[in-house]
């Protein structure tokens, strides 16, 4: 759209070795002012190797950048940051028992002893006002939701003068409503010249945010495409290399017995607050039940307590009619309650044990891997042979340390662990969090033959589509409690993300109809 | 040309070896250098050294003797810290086991058939080893008390137990007035191999080989091993953290206990002042040194106890003040310890011109593979 001739932005020939692995190879990226540019790869293309070269957390081992025209160096995010470089990382860096103006002022090279603080506020209330980040400067950090704490990371670059902003999955936390504003936010700032770079997986998000986008594929920039020139179809091809499915087979299944219920739950957080309120619901065999929400309303706690990592405060938990309500983790496991955490590295596996151990981590407890107390190594290592070949994991022999593997295949080794223990229930929490689209397309198809063998899956996620395509029925979490539960056939993204909200379905306009008065239906 | 200091993929036999030789080495010129400044002749003095500690089979068993109490203490020290629990009592641990043993010894006799007074003798000092490690460990499991000040702390309660003992209650009314027991009667002697060395060299061997099972190749092993590693993937996985971290505390205690109860029956043959010689510590630079590897435990054991025999030969042949003994044995713990390093780490040099093209060897983390 913008054809000004001088780039503000030019990365040239970029390669970056790490042991193993050519991370980039001879990567060229330019952007123009008032640009939004999308970098699209699966996981471990090299795209985030890329912006932390840009933002100078790691040095290019060849190639140059160029900042208006001129070569530069970049050896710190300070350095980045004088250029006008800033990035808003996945995982938020702000100081939670500071305000807002405070952590935007940290680490500031050019500030007084005693900062003005009233006029940094001032300042912020201006940028704040004139980009539509609505955020309280006096606010602290931990008062605000991850949505408003993203703003506060924008504004931290905006307000150090960053000419260019890179963004790392940033609607991975947003509602759908909050991913509209951050779009809304864009378009102001290219509007002023300003430009983006915009990390991302999802072909939707390319097609709504992005001016131009360029595509990594195993650490080579393999297209760069006009966004108005492509189509997802065509995006998903490229990054993957083939054709991709996006309609997953989903067969009919019949309702098995009830495999888990919750009576009126409720359960603590780790700081003791209540995290859910009352939750009651209830999953059949060969059926997905769906939870959405944003991230941060009592997802995890509820995996927590239906799997016994967490203490149930009120309520009753039964499984297969059995009242399991305060059991051990084992005792959860014993009745066939597997479990695939959200944190893979830090719970999911054990980083230095080989790969046999950790898928044997379920079933060493008996034949054949153990007998008698015993270990059997022939029987591991041939039992992981086989997982190794089913669920397709790549790794350079069985006896590999599993943290060498890439973040895919770690997760398909544990969901390869937890579906040969599964024996009833299946609690998935952001199974495909992260993953490529080969990844995420084969961790989804475990899924469903999962609940067409007649096992019930409680499956937490934070993508919607995930959930319309996969789950049978869906119910939206929020402030730890049960919006409504909806099946997936009768509902719609903009109804999922009004109750990620906080509107109870009971309070939506009628389905199917544009009603615009609130609570005249009974869902 | 640049030189990248580089995690290694995986621990290569060969660094495993070369490193500890090599870091040896330059120990031995760092010391070299310090023993020239003082105006000693290195090359005497690590002669002395080494005449002292292996030169003869009579010196081979007074390093051993050093040596044995370091195994079994080690062993004990490493399987605690392999579950993240800083066991510092294994001083403590092993006085006890040896006041346990003295009791049996000398308060058994004549009630128990003598055939069992020795065996008796160990194992109630591994029982009393295996106590006092499970006082912090059952604090902690149970209670969330902090290990490290309690099983500190117990060491001074053990040593101020046995001293009252044998100054005490316990002191033998022929010792003219010498702080310590009558000798045990010779049914509780632990037997020796040759020398001062003693049975408790097997014990420690069978010890090292049985952690080793234990830990490779059982149920309960794997579970150790996934608790040492990831707490919260072992709670997740349904593994009893506190029980396990129990258990495994008594094992380490009971070893130290052995170490204490072959020293009352293998050395002394009485309990008396000199029990307490800081064996317990030590033992956990041993574990450290031997990466918590119970192989490995067992030969930095025997060269930590050639380091103890071999400074009191620097004192006592060179006529070296005694605090030189004890500065080059710090002289050569620190290469040692450094070079540690390197079995994790390699340098590599880069050159920048031909863009070396990095193989994609095998393990290639972020290389999704399709399925």
């Amino acid at each position: 759209m913008n054809d000004q001739p001088k780039p503000i932005l030019e990365m040239l020939g970029i390669t970056k070795r790490f042991p193993g692995v050519l991370a980039n190879d001879h990567v060229d990226l330019e952007l123009y002012p008032g640009e939004v540019l999308a970098l699209l790869g699966e996981n471990g293309a090299g795209k985030s190797t890329l912006m932390n070269i840009l933002v100078g957390l790691y040095r290019p081992d060849e190639g140059e950048i160029r900042m208006r025209g001129q070569r530069v160096e970049i050896h710190s995010p300070r350095d980045a940051a004088a250029l006008g470089i800033g990035m808003v990382h996945q995982n938020f860096m702000l100081v939670k028992t500071m305000t807002v103006a405070e952590n935007i002022i940290l680490g500031l090279s050019d500030l007084p002893f005693v900062p003005d603080l009233r006029e940094v506020s001032r300042r912020i209330r201006e940028l704040s006002q004139r980009y539509r980040l609505q955020v309280d400067p006096d606010a602290y950090i931990w008062q605000l939701s991850v949505g408003e704490q993203q703003r506060v990371e924008i504004l931290k670059l905006v307000y150090r003068g960053a000419e260019v902003l890179i963004l790392d999955e940033p609607t991975a936390v947003l509602t759908p409503q909050e991913a509209q504003e951050l779009q809304g936010v864009l378009r102001i700032m290219t509007a002023e010249g300003k430009s983006a770079i915009f990390i991302t997986h999802k072909m939707e998000e390319v097609m709504t945010f992005s001016d131009w986008v360029r595509v990594l594929q195993q650490g080579r920039l393999t297209a760069v495409r006009k966004t108005g020139e492509t189509s997802p179809q065509e995006l998903a091809r490229l990054m993957v290399g083939r054709e991709v499915l996006f309609r997953l087979d989903r067969k009919d299944c019949v309702l098995g017995e009830k495999v888990l219920e919750l009576h009126s739950v409720s359960a603590l957080d780790d700081r003791g607050l209540p995290a859910l309120r009352e939750v009651a619901f209830d999953i059949h065999g060969g059926e997905i039940l769906g939870i959405a929400g944003v991230a941060g309303n009592g997802q995890s706690q509820l995996a927590e307590v239906v799997t016994g990592l967490r203490r149930t405060a009120q309520g009753r938990i039964l499984i297969r009619g059995k009242d399991l309500t305060h059991a051990s983790p084992l005792e959860l496991i014993r009745a066939g309650v597997s479990h695939i955490p959200a944190d893979r590295i830090g719970m999911g596996a054990v980083g230095n044990m080989a790969v046999a151990d950790n898928l044997a981590m379920k079933g060493y407890r008996g034949s054949p891997l153990s007998e008698r107390g015993v270990l059997r190594p022939r029987n591991i290592l041939e039992f992981a042979k086989r997982m190794i070949e089913a669920f397709r994991i790549s790794t350079p022999t069985p006896n590999t340390r599993i943290k060498f593997l890439s973040g895919g295949n770690i997760q398909k080794a544990i969901l390869a662990r937890e579906i040969d223990a599964c024996d009833g229930l299946m609690v998935a929490v952001y199974p495909a969090r992260g993953l490529d689209v080969g990844a995420t397309e084969a961790v989804r198809k475990m899924l469903l033959s999962q609940r067409e063998q007649g096992l019930a899956v409680l499956l937490i996620s934070e993508d919607l589509e995930e959930l319309l395509t996969i789950a049978d029925r869906i119910t939206v979490l929020f402030a730890g409690q049960i919006m409504g539960i909806v099946p997936s056939a009768e509902t719609t993204v903009e109804m999922l993300g009004l109750m990620m909200a906080g509107v109870p379905l009971a309070d939506l306009p009628a389905l199917g109809t544009h009603d615009p008065t609130p609570g005249s239906s009974p869902a | 040309m640049r030189i990248v200091f580089e995690k290694r993929q995986s621990i290569s036999r060969q660094a495993l070896i070369l490193v500890p030789v090599i870091s040896f080495l330059v120990s031995l010129l760092l010391g070299a250098i310090l023993l020239l400044i003082s105006g000693a002749n290195p090359l005497t003095t690590y002669a002395a050294m080494a005449r002292g500690t292996f030169g003869s089979v009579y010196s081979l068993s007074e390093t051993l003797v050093k040596a044995i109490p370091l195994m079994l203490t080690g062993l004990g020290v490493s399987i605690a810290f392999r579950m993240q629990f800083w066991n510092i009592g294994a001083e403590g641990q092993l006085v006890l086991g040896g006041v346990a043993a003295a009791w049996a010894a000398l308060f058994l006799n004549g009630v128990i058939p003598d055939a069992l007074l020795l065996p008796v003798a160990i194992l109630v000092g591994m029982l009393a080893g295996a106590f006092w490690a499970g006082v912090p460990a059952g604090l902690k499991a149970y209670l969330g008390v902090d290990e490290t000040l309690t099983s500190l702390m117990l060491n001074y309660v053990a040593i101020l137990l046995a001293s009252h003992l044998y100054y005490g209650p316990w002191r033998d009314p022929q010792g003219y007035g010498f702080p310590g027991t009558a000798q045990f009667p010779a049914a509780a002697w632990l037997p020796r191999l040759w020398g001062r060395a003693h049975w408790g060299l097997i014990f420690a061997v069978i010890a090292a080989a049985l952690l080793w099972f234990i830990l490779n190749r059982t149920r309960w092993g794997f579970e150790l091993k996934i608790i040492g590693e990831n707490k919260t993937a072992a709670h997740y996985l349904g593994i009893n953290i506190a029980r396990n971290v129990l258990l495994a505390l008594l094992l380490s205690g009971a070893l130290s206990g052995l170490a204490g109860a072959c020293e009352v029956t293998g050395i002394s043959r009485r309990l008396q002042q000199g029990l307490s010689i800081g064996y317990g510590y030590t033992a956990i630079i041993v574990a450290w040194m031997a990466q918590l590897n119970s192989f490995a435990v067992l030969f930095v054991a025997v060269l930590m106890g050639a380091l103890l025999v071999g400074g009191d030969q620097v004192q006592m042949m060179m006529r070296l003040p005694a605090s030189m003994g004890l500065v080059l044995q710090g002289m050569i713990l620190f290469p040692m310890l450094a070079g540690s390093l390197f079995t994790e780490y390699r340098l590599r040099l880069i050159r920048r011109e031909p863009a070396t093209e990095t193989p994609p060897a095998t393990p290639v983390p972020g290389a999704e593979v399709q399925s």
